[in-house]
C-alpha cells in the first residue's frame, strides 16, 4: 500500500511536522487526504466506522449515539480549533503517544483497528495495536483505514475528563474516559474506565470497573471511593507536567468525577 | 495511491486570486506562502502548531499553515490576514475594532487572531466572550493579556463599526499610530525583510550543558554540502566577546574549545536557501566530550565546581544597608521568615529573533536589519565583534514582535554580520523556536531567604533579605539584577533596620538577563507573601496592614532618597479598598456554600504590591530626540525609542505633538535608524515614556519656539498648522505663513530643526547603597480572586484588579494594555512557567497563558503626578507584572491554607502544599 521504506503517511500532519523540527522529511509524504474511501464515518453493519480521514472537528460535529460523548468531549479538548480542523483520530492512535486523548475513549468503547496492507485487510483490538509508546502493531506497508466501534456499546452513557495545566493547547497531565450501562434504579450495571498519560500506553482499570458494579451516585459522592489498589495497572512517571504521586492522587479523583459525569447522563 | 512526483504544481485560490507553487516534498504551507508567494502576513512563531501565529483559513476553516503540507491545499481556497482585512466584511470590521480598542500591541499574533476571529464571525452571530475564547484559544499572545482582543472580537461580532477614538492630545486614548499594518499582517518583523533568494545562516549549538569540543574536517564538510561558508570562533574578525555591561563583556559569539551551556553556539553554516533547508545539522563534524556541569548556584559554589570566569563563580554582589536590620529583627514582637525559590522564565515573545544583514556596497561595513530593543548598544557591541568603527555599522531596526528585555542582547546579528562581511553578500536567519528558547536570555531563577519583623502595632522594625540569583553561563544583565534587587526588596514600604544583599552566580545554564522587572518580581514574591503572613500574625487585615506601612511623600526610601511628592503607593492601595471588602465577603460566602455541598472548590482574595525605579540605576541615562520641518512644511519626528509593542511610537508622538502644538496625525515618524536618528537609549527599565518623553517634549517646545520666532509671534495659544505646501501660524483671527521656501536644507532635508536631550537626575550609590538611584518610581497594587480545586490542585483566577500609579496616562488605552499584558505574564510566572533546559524548550512543553487562562482584568489608572515626568507621567512597563504573582499566591493561601514557597505553583506542587496544610481531604 505504501511503497518505499522512506515514504511516510501524513494525515493531518499535526504530529508529523512537530516531530520533524525545522527540517524537511527525508522521504516522500503520502497524503491520506487524497484517498476518498478513508474519509467515511458512520453506521455500518458491525457498528460505527470512523475512517482514517476523519478529523476531530468532524467527530465533534457528527450526530453520534451517546456512547461517543466521551470521544466528543476529547475532541473538544485536543489542542485548538486549528489542530482539531486538520488532525485525525486515527493519526492520534497511530502516533501512539501515552498522552493521546483519543485512546482512553476508544478503549472504553472496545474499538477495533482496521488495517489495510499489501496482504489484505485485518482487524486488531486496540490494546493489541498499541504496543508501547510510539509503537503499534502496524506492519511494513500497512496503513490504518479506520477504527470500528462495535454495536453493543454505542448506546451507553459516556464521559471524558482531561487534566491539564492550562485551558487550551495543553497536553494532558492525565485523562480519564468512562462508559457505563446502568440499571433502572440508577446503579451501574457495567463500567469501563480507561486512563491515559499514566502508563506507557493508556489502560483500562479492571479493579475499579469491578468495584463500580452496583454503585450509584450516592456511593460515588465519597471522595475516597476510588482507592489506590483500583489504579493497579497504572505506572505514572514524574515529568514536567506532574509528579508520579500527584498523578495517582489526581487520577483517583478524576476517575470518580468522570464516572459521576457519565452516570448523570445515563437515562433512567 | 498518489505518490508525489518531482515537479507537480499545486494550484489554489489565495485571497481570491489563482496561485501556483512547486513545493519540495513535505514543504509546509507557511513556507510556500511566505517565501514563494510573498504572503509574509502569515507569521511563523513556532513552526509546530503551538502558537497559532500562522493561522490561515483553508476552505473556510482555521488551520496552522506550519503543519499543513502544501500539497494538501491543491484546489482549496486559502485566506490570510492581508486578504481578509482588505475585503472580507468581517475581517474589515475586526481590523477596525482591533485598532480602535487597542487589541494589538507588537502585532505578531494579530494576523492569527484576526483570521481565527473571521472564521468565528462567519459562523456565529454576536458571539459572547466564552465563544470568542474557544475560537481564539489556539493563538497565543504575549503582549496584551487578551482582554482587549476578546473585547474587539465581541464588538466586531455585534456588527457595528468601531470608530477610532478622536483626539491626539496628551491624555487621549488614540489608536496606536503604527497599528494598521500590525493588524493586516503588513508589519515588517525581523524575518520579513530579506528577499527569498538571500543566503541562509544556521547555527550549530551544543546539546550539552558543558563539554569540550573538536571540529572534524570543516572544509570537506563545506565542499560536500555545497555551503557558501562555515564559521567558527576563528572567523570572528574583532573581539570574540559580547555583553551589555562594561566589565562584564564575557560571552563569545562562538565558543572556543569548551561550551558552558546547552544551546551555546560553536559554529555556523551559510548556504543557498534550498541547501540550508535540506541540511541535517546533526551531521556537522564536531565531537563532544561531555564534562560535569554546575546547574545551580549551590553546585557552582561547591568545592570542585567548574570555574566559569572567576573562582567561586560569584559574578557580582549587590547591597543596600540602612539602619540596623539585626537589631530591628531582635526587637520585633512578630517575626516571619521563609526561603523562596523561583524558576527560569522564558520571555516567549511570539516573534523568534530574526534578521537580515547587508554588506555595505563599498568597503567594510554592514547594515543590520533585525528586531532589537537597543539599537545604539547593539551598534557599539557589533563594532567591537566585527573590528569596525561604530560608524561602519548601521542598525535599521525592524518591527519587534515582543521583547520584554531579551531583545536588548545580541542574537542573530553577530553571526549574520560576520558572514555578510566575509561573503560580501546579504545573509538572513530566523531562530527556530527551540533555538530561541535555548540560547537567549531568561529571567534569573532566585533563591531568597527573607526575614521581616514588626512591633506590636504592626510597624516594620527590621528586614533582612539574602538573594542568590542564577545568572547562567554569561553575565548579560546579571549585574543589573544584583544591584536593582536590594534597592527594591523593601517594596514601597516604610522600613526600620534594613539589609538586603544579593549575589549573581555563574552556572552552566542559559544566560539570565533582562526580563521585565530585572529580578524585582522574584524579590517581590518573597516580600509580599511574608507581609501577608505578618499581617496574620498581627491579626490585621492584609490590605490595611499594607496601607499603614506604605511609603509616603517626604519619607526616605531604603536608599535614603526622599521624594517630596509623587509617592503613589498609598493611592493605589486606596483604589483597591472597595473591591477588597466585596471580594472577601464574596469568597467567604462561596466557601461556606462549597463546604456545605461537599465541593472541592475554594475561593480566596489576595493582594500584592510593587514599585519600580524608572531608568538606569544611579547612572547617566540620556535620550535624544530630533525633529525637523521640511521645506514643504511637513513635520518629521526622529523617534529612536524602539516600540516593542508597548506603544512608544504613539506615546512619544503624542507628547511631541502636544509640545509643538500640532495634531498628532500631522507628525511623520522616522524610526531608530542609527544613521539618521539620535540615540533615545534602550527600551527597557520603563524609561521611554519618562526619559525619551521628556526629550520629545523639549524638542517639540524648541521647534515651536523657533517656528514662532520666524513669524514674530509670542503667544502660548498660537496654533501651528502644517498643511499642503507650507506651515501656518494662527493667532486669534490672524494667519501667518511661515516662510520656508528660502531656507537652506540641512543634511537630512530640514529647513528648521531641533534636537534635545533629557537625562534624569540621579546620583551614584555608596557602599551601603545610599544615594539617589532613580529620579522617579512608579507604583502598583493588585488584587486577585482565585478559585482552587483543592483535590486537583488547579487554580482558576477569577478576577484581577490592577491599580497603577502612572503619574499621568499619556494614552490610557495603551497604559491599560501594558498593565493587562504584564498581569498575564505575572499570572504565567505564578502558575505555569518554568524553563528547564532540555525539557521545556518549545511552546508545547513551556506553557504560557492562553486566552482561556487570563481572567477579566480591571485596570484602575491612578494619577499621582511625578515632578520629573513629562506631564507628570511615570514609567509603567515593568510595574505591570510585579504585583501579580504575589497577589495570586496570597489568594491561593487564603483559599486553601497552603503555604507556598516556590513558583510556578503547578497543580502537583499546590496539591502537595494543600495536603501538607492538612486541608486536602
Ligand atoms: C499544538 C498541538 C496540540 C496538540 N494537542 C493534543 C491534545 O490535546 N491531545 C492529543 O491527544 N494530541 C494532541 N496533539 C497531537 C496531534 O494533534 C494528535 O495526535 C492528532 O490526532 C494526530 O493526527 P494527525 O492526523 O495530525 O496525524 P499525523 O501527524 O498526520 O500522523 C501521525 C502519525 O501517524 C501516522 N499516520 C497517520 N495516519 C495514519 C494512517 N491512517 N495509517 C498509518 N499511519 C498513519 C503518520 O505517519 C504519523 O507517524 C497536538 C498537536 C499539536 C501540534
Ligand atoms: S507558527 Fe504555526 S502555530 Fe506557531
Ligand atoms: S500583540 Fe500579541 S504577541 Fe504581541
Amino acid at each position: 500500500m505504501v511503497e518505499g521504506a522512506r515514504a511516510r503517511v501524513v494525515a493531518g500532519g499535526t504530529d508529523l511536522f512537530p516531530q520533524l523540527g525545522d527540517r524537511l522529511p527525508d522521504g516522500d509524504l503520502v497524503d491520506l487526504g487524497r484517498i476518498r474511501d478513508l474519509n467515511e464515518m458512520g453506521q455500518c453493519p458491525d457498528g460505527w466506522l470512523i475512517g482514517a480521514g476523519t478529523t476531530w472537528s468532524e467527530i465533534l460535529r457528527a450526530e453520534m449515539p451517546s456512547g461517543f460523548d466521551g470521544l466528543k468531549a476529547a475532541a473538544r479538548e485536543v489542542g485548538s480549533v486549528q489542530i482539531q480542523n486538520r488532525a485525525t483520530l486515527v493519526g492520534n492512535i497511530c502516533n501512539a503517544s501515552p498522552a493521546a486523548d483519543g485512546i482512553p475513549p476508544l478503549l472504553t468503547l472496545n474499538a477495533k483497528v482496521i488495517l489495510v496492507g499489501p496482504r489484505g485487510t485485518r482487524r486488531m483490538d486496540l490494546p493489541d495495536f498499541l504496543r508501547g509508546p510510539r509503537q503499534t502493531g502496524m506492519r511494513q506497508g500497512e496503513i490504518v483505514a479506520g477504527v470500528l466501534v462495535p454495536r453493543g456499546v454505542c448506546e451507553r452513557s459516556a464521559a471524558f475528563r482531561k487534566l491539564g495545566a492550562r485551558r487550551y493547547l495543553v497536553i494532558s497531565i492525565a485523562m480519564v474516559a468512562a462508559v457505563l450501562r446502568c440499571d433502572a434504579a440508577g446503579r451501574i450495571a457495567n463500567a469501563r474506565v480507561a486512563v491515559g498519560a499514566a502508563s506507557p500506553v493508556a489502560r483500562r482499570l479492571p479493579a475499579l470497573e469491578a468495584a463500580l458494579e452496583g454503585a450509584d451516585a450516592a456511593a460515588l459522592a465519597d471522595p475516597g471511593f476510588v482507592r489506590p489498589e483500583h489504579l493497579a495497572p497504572l505506572a505514572p512517571v514524574s515529568d514536567v507536567r506532574g509528579s508520579a504521586e500527584y498523578r495517582c492522587d489526581a487520577i483517583a479523583e478524576l476517575c470518580r468525577r468522570t464516572v459521576l459525569d457519565a452516570l448523570s447522563r445515563s437515562p433512567r | 495511491m498518489d505518490r508525489r512526483t518531482e515537479s507537480e504544481l499545486v494550484t489554489f485560490l489565495l485571497n481570491g486570486a489563482e496561485a501556483a507553487v512547486d513545493p519540495v516534498a513535505g514543504e509546509r504551507l507557511s513556507q510556500s506562502l511566505r517565501e514563494r508567494l510573498g504572503a509574509r502576513d502569515v507569521k511563523v512563531g513556532c513552526n509546530a502548531g503551538d502558537c497559532g501565529a500562522c493561522t490561515v483559513l483553508i476552505d473556510g476553516a482555521p488551520a496552522c499553515a506550519c503543519l499543513v503540507p502544501t500539497q494538501q491545499v491543491r484546489g482549496a481556497t486559502v485566506e490570510t490576514a492581508a486578504g481578509l482585512t482588505a475585503t472580507d466584511p468581517d475581517g474589515v470590521r475586526l481590523a477596525q475594532a482591533f485598532l480602535a480598542l487597542g487589541a494589538s500591541q507588537c502585532g505578531f499574533c494579530t494576523p492569527g487572531m484576526v483570521v481565527s476571529a473571521v472564521a468565528l464571525l462567519r459562523g456565529t452571530t454576536a458571539p459572547g466572550p466564552e465563544a470568542v475564547r474557544d475560537a481564539l484559544g489556539g493563538v497565543l499572545c504575549r503582549c496584551t493579556g487578551y482582554s482587549k482582543i476578546v473585547e474587539a472580537v465581541v464588538a466586531a461580532g455585534q456588527g457595528r463599526e468601531t470608530a477610532l477614538p478622536p483626539g491626539g492630545r496628551v491624555g487621549d486614548p488614540i489608536a496606536r499610530v503604527d497599528g494598521g499594518a500590525k493588524i493586516s499582517g503588513g508589519e515588517v518583523f525581523g524575518d520579513d525583510v530579506a528577499p527569498p533568494e538571500a543566503l541562509v545562516l544556521k547555527v550549530i549549538r551544543s546539546p550539552y550543558s558543558r563539554a569540550r569540543f573538536r571540529f572534524g574536517d570543516l572544509d570537506a564538510y563545506r565542499a560536500r554540502h555545497g555551503l557558501a561558508l562555515v564559521l567558527t570562533a576563528a572567523e570572528v574578525p574583532g573581539a570574540n566577546r559580547m555583553g551589555m555591561i562594561p566589565g562584564y563583556i564575557d560571552q563569545p559569539v562562538f565558543a572556543e574549545g569548551e561550551v558552558w551551556f546547552r544551546g551555546e553556539a560553536v559554529a555556523a553554516v551559510v548556504a543557498e536557501p534550498e541547501r540550508a533547508a535540506a541540511l541535517d545539522l546533526a551531521e556537522f563534524p564536531v565531537e563532544w566530550e561531555v564534562l560535569p556541569a554546575a546547574l545551580t548556584p549551590e553546585a557552582a559554589r561547591a568545592p570542585g565546581a567548574p570555574v566559569l570566569h572567576v573562582p567561586g563563580n560569584v559574578m557580582c554582589r549587590g547591597r543596600v544597608c540602612r539602619g540596623d536590620a539585626e537589631a530591628g529583627l531582635a526587637g520585633a514582637v512578630h517575626c516571619v521568615s521563609g526561603r523562596f525559590r523561583t524558576a527560569f522564565v522564558e520571555h516567549a515573545y511570539l516573534e523568534p529573533e530574526a534578521g537580515y544583514v547587508v554588506p555595505a556596497p563599498e568597503g567594510d561595513g554592514v547594515a543590520i536589519h533585525a528586531c532589537t530593543q537597543a539599537p545604539a548598544m547593539n551598534r557599539e557591541a557589533l563594532a567591537s565583534v566585527l573590528g569596525l568603527a561604530p560608524e561602519a555599522v548601521v542598525i535599521r531596526p525592524t518591527a519587534v514582535g515582543g521583547g520584554f528585555g531579551s531583545k536588548l542582547d545580541l542574537s542573530t546579528q553577530p553571526f549574520l554580520a560576520i558572514a555578510a562581511l566575509r561573503l560580501g553578500r546579504p545573509v538572513r536567519m530566523a531562530y527556530a523556536r527551540s533555538e530561541s528558547m535555548q540560547s537567549t536570555t531568561k529571567r534569573h531563577p532566585s533563591d531568597i531567604a527573607l526575614e521581616i519583623g514588626a512591633d506590636a502595632e504592626g510597624r516594620i522594625t527590621g528586614l533582612r533579605f539574602d538573594g542568590v540569583f542564577n545568572t547562567g553561563a554569561y553575565a548579560s544583565w546579571g549585574p543589573t539584577v544584583a544591584s536593582r534587587v536590594p534597592i527594591h526588596a523593601s517594596g514601597p514600604y516604610r522600613m526600620g533596620g534594613y539589609l538586603a544583599e544579593t549575589a549573581g552566580v555563574y552556572t552552566n545554564c542559559p544566560p539570565a538577563g533582562a526580563f521585565r522587572g530585572f529580578g524585582v518580581p522574584q524579590a517581590t514574591i518573597a516580600l509580599e507573601l511574608l507581609l501577608d503572613e505578618l499581617a496574620d500574625a498581627l491579626g490585621q487585615d492584609p490590605l490595611a496592614f499594607r496601607i499603614a506601612n506604605a511609603l509616603r511623600d517626604g519619607e526616605p526610601t531604603v536608599c535614603g532618597q526622599v521624594f517630596e511628592s509623587g509617592v503613589g503607593i498609598g493611592a493605589c492601595f486606596e483604589a483597591l479598598r472597595p473591591g477588597w471588602a466585596a471580594a472577601w465577603a464574596e469568597t467567604e460566602a462561596f466557601n461556606a456554600l462549597a463546604r456545605a455541598e461537599g465541593s472541592a472548590l475554594r475561593r480566596g482574595a489576595g493582594v500584592g504590591a510593587g514599585w519600580y525605579g524608572c531608568g538606569n540605576t544611579g547612572l547617566p541615562n540620556p535620550a535624544t530626540i530630533r525633529a525637523g520641518i521640511t521645506r514643504d512644511g511637513r513635520v518629521v519626528l526622529h523617534q529612536g525609542a524602539v516600540d516593542i509593542g508597548q506603544g512608544s511610537n504613539t506615546v512619544i508622538a503624542q507628547i511631541f505633538a502636544e509640545a509643538l502644538g500640532v495634531p498628532v496625525a500631522a507628525v511623520e515618524r522616522v524610526g531608530a535608524d542609527t544613521d539618521v536618528t539620535p540615540d533615545a537609549g534602550k527600551t527597557s527599565a520603563s524609561r521611554q515614556t519618562f526619559i525619551t518623553g521628556n526629550a520629545a517634549m523639549r524638542a517639540g517646545a524648541a521647534l515651536r519656539a523657533e517656528i514662532l520666532r520666524r513669524v514674530n509671534v509670542e503667544d502660548a495659544r498660537a496654533e501651528i498648522v502644517p498643511g499642503a505646501g507650507g506651515l501656518e501660524v494662527r493667532r486669534g483671527g490672524e494667519t501667518h505663513a511661515v516662510p520656508l521656501a528660502g531656507l537652506e536644507e540641512d543634511a537630512l532635508g530640514y529647513v528648521i530643526s531641533a534636537e534635545e536631550s533629557y537625562d534624569p537626575p540621579t546620583s551614584a550609590l555608596d557602599a551601603d547603597g545610599q544615594g539617589e538611584p532613580y529620579a522617579q518610581y512608579g507604583y502598583a497594587a493588585q488584587m486577585a480572586v482565585v478559585e482552587v480545586d483543592t483535590r486537583l490542585g488547579t487554580v482558576r483566577p477569577v478576577t484581577i484588579t490592577a491599580a497603577h500609579d502612572v503619574g499621568r496616562a499619556i494614552n490610557p488605552v495603551l497604559a491599560e494594555g501594558q498593565i493587562q499584558g504584564g498581569v498575564a505574564q505575572g499570572l504565567g510566572m505564578a502558575l505555569m512557567e518554568e524553563y528547564l533546559p532540555g525539557r521545556t524548550e518549545n511552546l508545547h512543553d513551556y506553557l504560557i497563558p492562553t486566552i482561556g487562562d487570563v481572567p477579566e482584568i480591571e485596570t484602575i489608572l491612578v494619577e499621582v503626578p511625578d515632578p520629573h515626568g513629562p506631564h507628570g507621567a511615570k514609567g509603567l512597563g515593568e510595574h505591570a507584572l510585579i504585583p501579580t504573582a504575589p497577589a495570586i499566591l496570597n489568594a491561593i493561601r487564603r483559599a486553601t491554607g497552603a503555604v507556598l514557597r516556590q513558583v510556578p505553583v503547578t497543580p502537583d506542587r499546590l496539591r502537595a502544599a494543600i495536603l501538607a496544610a492538612g486541608e486536602g481531604a
